[in-house]
């Protein structure tokens, strides 16, 4: 296809953004943004409303420009290319489907701009892969909100971007056609085998369908990684905090080990893998995942060295079915979260006295001094 | 939930008649109200119109055709008997297709200008443009007579003058009208359409432009409706030229042919088979669909 060199498609070309800077005034909405988005991946950009997924997507397809920093796709510096010179497509957080033509021309659109000229086949093809051929001579507004969606796709997955931009696709859906069109999504990606960059504040979705997460918080990039390593590794509090939910206890070092790592929290000793922990002295907290710790009744025999913290009685239980969500008080106020198997075991009522332990390995440290609440209003606003 | 609730509503439905037949006289005046504050309303606007049509058929007699003397197709058979008359349509129809074309154009891009720029004179422009609709006429036309007087001199006054008048207050209707339209525009479809790879000048005319043209539409008909019928501001700058309402004006006071009358219901029967031709054509571009 010759129009894939006017538009100056390379082979390999990943998506590089390099110090990608965007400020409004005084505010600055993206921050310095680094990263790489390998060819042929699908890249989730994870973050709060108003972090500048938005911004940062806009900027990739030239929507807006940046204050400072350069995009790259491949070799190729397309930093100062129009929207319209971009081998870039972006799938719109409202849709932004043409109410004056009908979803045929609609997702006709892109070829017909530049100048294919039989595109009765393409259209047709792409109409079948999103499942919504019937409805090919209705106009937008007579679509649900799904079909809507799968049609932006299909309008933009028709010019075979090299990166396609998804902004928050799936977030008008229902929790059930959510979790479908994430599916559909994935299967398709897969299909196809485009770089997708999806942008949600989702972090089960993100954990579902990216094979690379980057979370965004307040213009910047907190971390980036596999959805594995994101939720074991955490690498900031609000990591831990959006991504999943985590005990925090704030600590201090004692001492290293060789791979241990020694740290008082709360007035109790516990340990802590070297490898998994990036401090080693002063001050640390120390986090763990509520589905790796398990409750004991006082005086009950918990397994050789684990780390536990005694003096805590139940203050919540609540009875999920496949598992039980206990909330624990420890004696110095601190409340912890437990997830517990539904296993057959003895359900513990509030106001037990229990001791909470856990395999010293499932652990990991964060650096001491952080917010440890930072990122987990975020969680609640989820969930609600 | 219907199918719940179905069940028990039906033997209430059963009991009902024998109550709303005693409630019947409130209940059929608050059914019929609107119906009959509907034909009031209706009767109220087109009996005018209804006695011009009527009137277009009087047999013509000396000057003053105000009085029914009997039937006649006279009037309609010779509409233009009278030259002046016919002439001053002609007239009125040429100011209002060209002030209507130049005020269009105009009024659309400042009306672009105003929703999609910010810049420092924008405030300033905006309260510029609402003078003319809401000065007084005889004040602007008595201002624009002075301003052509004094730098064309009165004896350049007519066509030219009468259009220039017209498109400065049609102007300023046609840019609140697509400045509405445009304001109610989503802007993302335009980034669609660039993201799209349609260069500026596509995303205007496949995108902007369509989404538009409702707009620009309306502004136009009511910009010539309003040049057609205007009288105040015209008299000022028609130096010589008599347009159709100044012709109106000026022979109810010397004469009233029945002729009037026949141009009055021409006008009526156009406008309504425009209207009526614009719905059929719409229903069947939908039927299509
Ligand atoms: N044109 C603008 N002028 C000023 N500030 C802006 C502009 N566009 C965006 N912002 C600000 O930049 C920040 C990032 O906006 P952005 O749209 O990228 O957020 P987002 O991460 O996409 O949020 P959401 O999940 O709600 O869509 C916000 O605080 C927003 O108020
Ligand atoms: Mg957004």
């Amino acid at each position: 296809m010759s129009s894939n060199d006017v538009l100056g498609r390379t082979e390999g070309g990943d998506l590089r953004l390099a110090g990608l800077t965007k400020r409004y005034g005084s505010f600055t909405a993206v921050d310095d943004l680094d990263l790489t988005v390998p060819q042929g991946s699908f890249f989730a950009l994870l973050g709060a409303s108003g972090c500048g997924k938005t911004t940062t997507l806009r900027m990739v397809s030239g929507l807006e420009e940046p204050t400072a920093g350069r995009i790259f796709l491949g070799d190729q510096d397309v930093t100062d290319r129009k929207p319209y010179r971009r081998p870039v497509n972006t799938v719109f957080q409202n849709y932004a489907l043409f109410p004056h033509l009908d979803i045929y021309e609609n997702v006709a659109f892109g070829l017909r701009r530049r100048g294919v000229k039989d595109v009765k086949k393409p259209v047709t093809d792409m109409l079948d892969l999103v499942e919504l051929g019937h409805l090919a001579k209705r106009k937008p507004g007579q679509l649900s909100g799904g079909q809507q969606q799968r049609i932006a796709l299909a309008r933009a997955l028709i010019n075979q971007p090299q990166v396609l931009l998804l902004d928050e696709p799936l977030g008008a859906l229902d929790l059930k056609l959510r979790r479908q069109m994430q599916i559909e999504l994935k299967r398709i990606q897969l299909e196809v085998g485009l770089t997708f960059v999806h942008v949600t504040h989702d972090q089960e979705e993100a954990m579902t369908m990216a094979d690379t997460i980057a979370v965004m918080n307040a213009g910047r990039i907190e971390q980036m990684g596999s959805p594995a390593e994101l939720y074991e590794n955490p690498s900031t509090t609000f990591v831990a905090n959006f991504l999943g939910q985590s005990n925090l206890l704030t600590g201090t070092v004692e001492g290293v080990d060789g791979d241990v790592v020694t740290v008082t929290a709360h007035g109790q000793r516990l340990t802590l893998d070297a490898a998994r922990c990036p401090v080693r002295s002063g001050a640390v907290i120390l986090g763990v995942r509520p589905e790796k710790v398990h409750l004991a009744r006082t005086g009950a025999e918990i397994p050789a060295g684990h780390n536990r913290l005694t003096g805590g009685t139940v203050v919540d239980t609540s009875f999920i079915g496949v598992s039980t969500q206990y909330l624990v008080t420890l004696a110095t106020g601190e409340e912890v979260s437990v997830f517990e198997q539904n296993t057959g075991r003895e359900i513990q009522r509030p106001g037990t006295e229990v001791v909470v332990h856990w395999d010293p390995s499932q652990g990991f440290g964060l650096e001491g001094g952080q917010d440890i609440e930072a990122g987990a209003a975020d969680i609640e606003e989820d969930a609600a | 939930m219907t199918a719940v609730t179905a069940p028990p509503a039906a033997p209430t439905t059963a009991a009902r008649p024998p109550e709303a037949r005693r409630r019947s006289p409130l209940a059929w005046a608050r059914e019929h109200l609107l119906l009959a504050v509907t034909v009031l309303i209706f009767v109220f606007m087109l009996l005018p119109n209804v006695i011009i049509f009527w009137m277009s058929f009087n047999q013509p007699q000396g000057k003053f055709d105000y009085v029914w003397h009997r039937f006649s197709l006279a009037a309609w058979q010779n509409p233009c008997a009278n030259g002046e008359m016919c002439h001053s349509i002609g007239l009125s129809l040429r100011i209002g297709v060209v002030a209507t074309i130049v005020a269009t154009v105009l009024g659309t891009m400042i009306a672009f200008a105003m929703v999609r720029y910010r810049f420092k004179a924008r405030s300033g422009i905006n309260a510029l443009l609402f003078l003319p609709m809401a000065a007084p006429e005889v004040v602007m036309g008595a201002t624009l007579a002075a301003l052509f007087f004094n730098t064309i001199g009165p004896g350049g006054l007519g066509f030219w003058t009468i259009t220039i008048a017209h498109v400065m207050f049609c102007v300023s209707y046609v840019v609140v009208t697509v400045k509405s339209r445009l304001a109610g525009m989503d802007p993302t479809l335009e980034r669609a359409a660039q993201d799209l790879y349609a260069t500026p000048t596509q995303t205007f005319r496949y995108v902007t432009l369509p989404l538009v043209a409702p707009g620009i539409a309306a502004a136009a008909l009511l910009a010539f409706a309003l040049s057609i019928d205007d009288y105040i501001v015209t008299v000022f700058t028609a130096g010589n030229l008599e347009t159709f309402p100044m012709y109106i004006w000026g022979s109810v006071q010397r004469a009233y042919p029945a002729q009037i009358d026949v141009i009055g219901s021409l006008m009526l029967i156009v406008t309504m088979a425009i209207i009526a031709l614009s719905q059929v054509l719409g229903r069947a571009r939908s039927a299509r669909r």
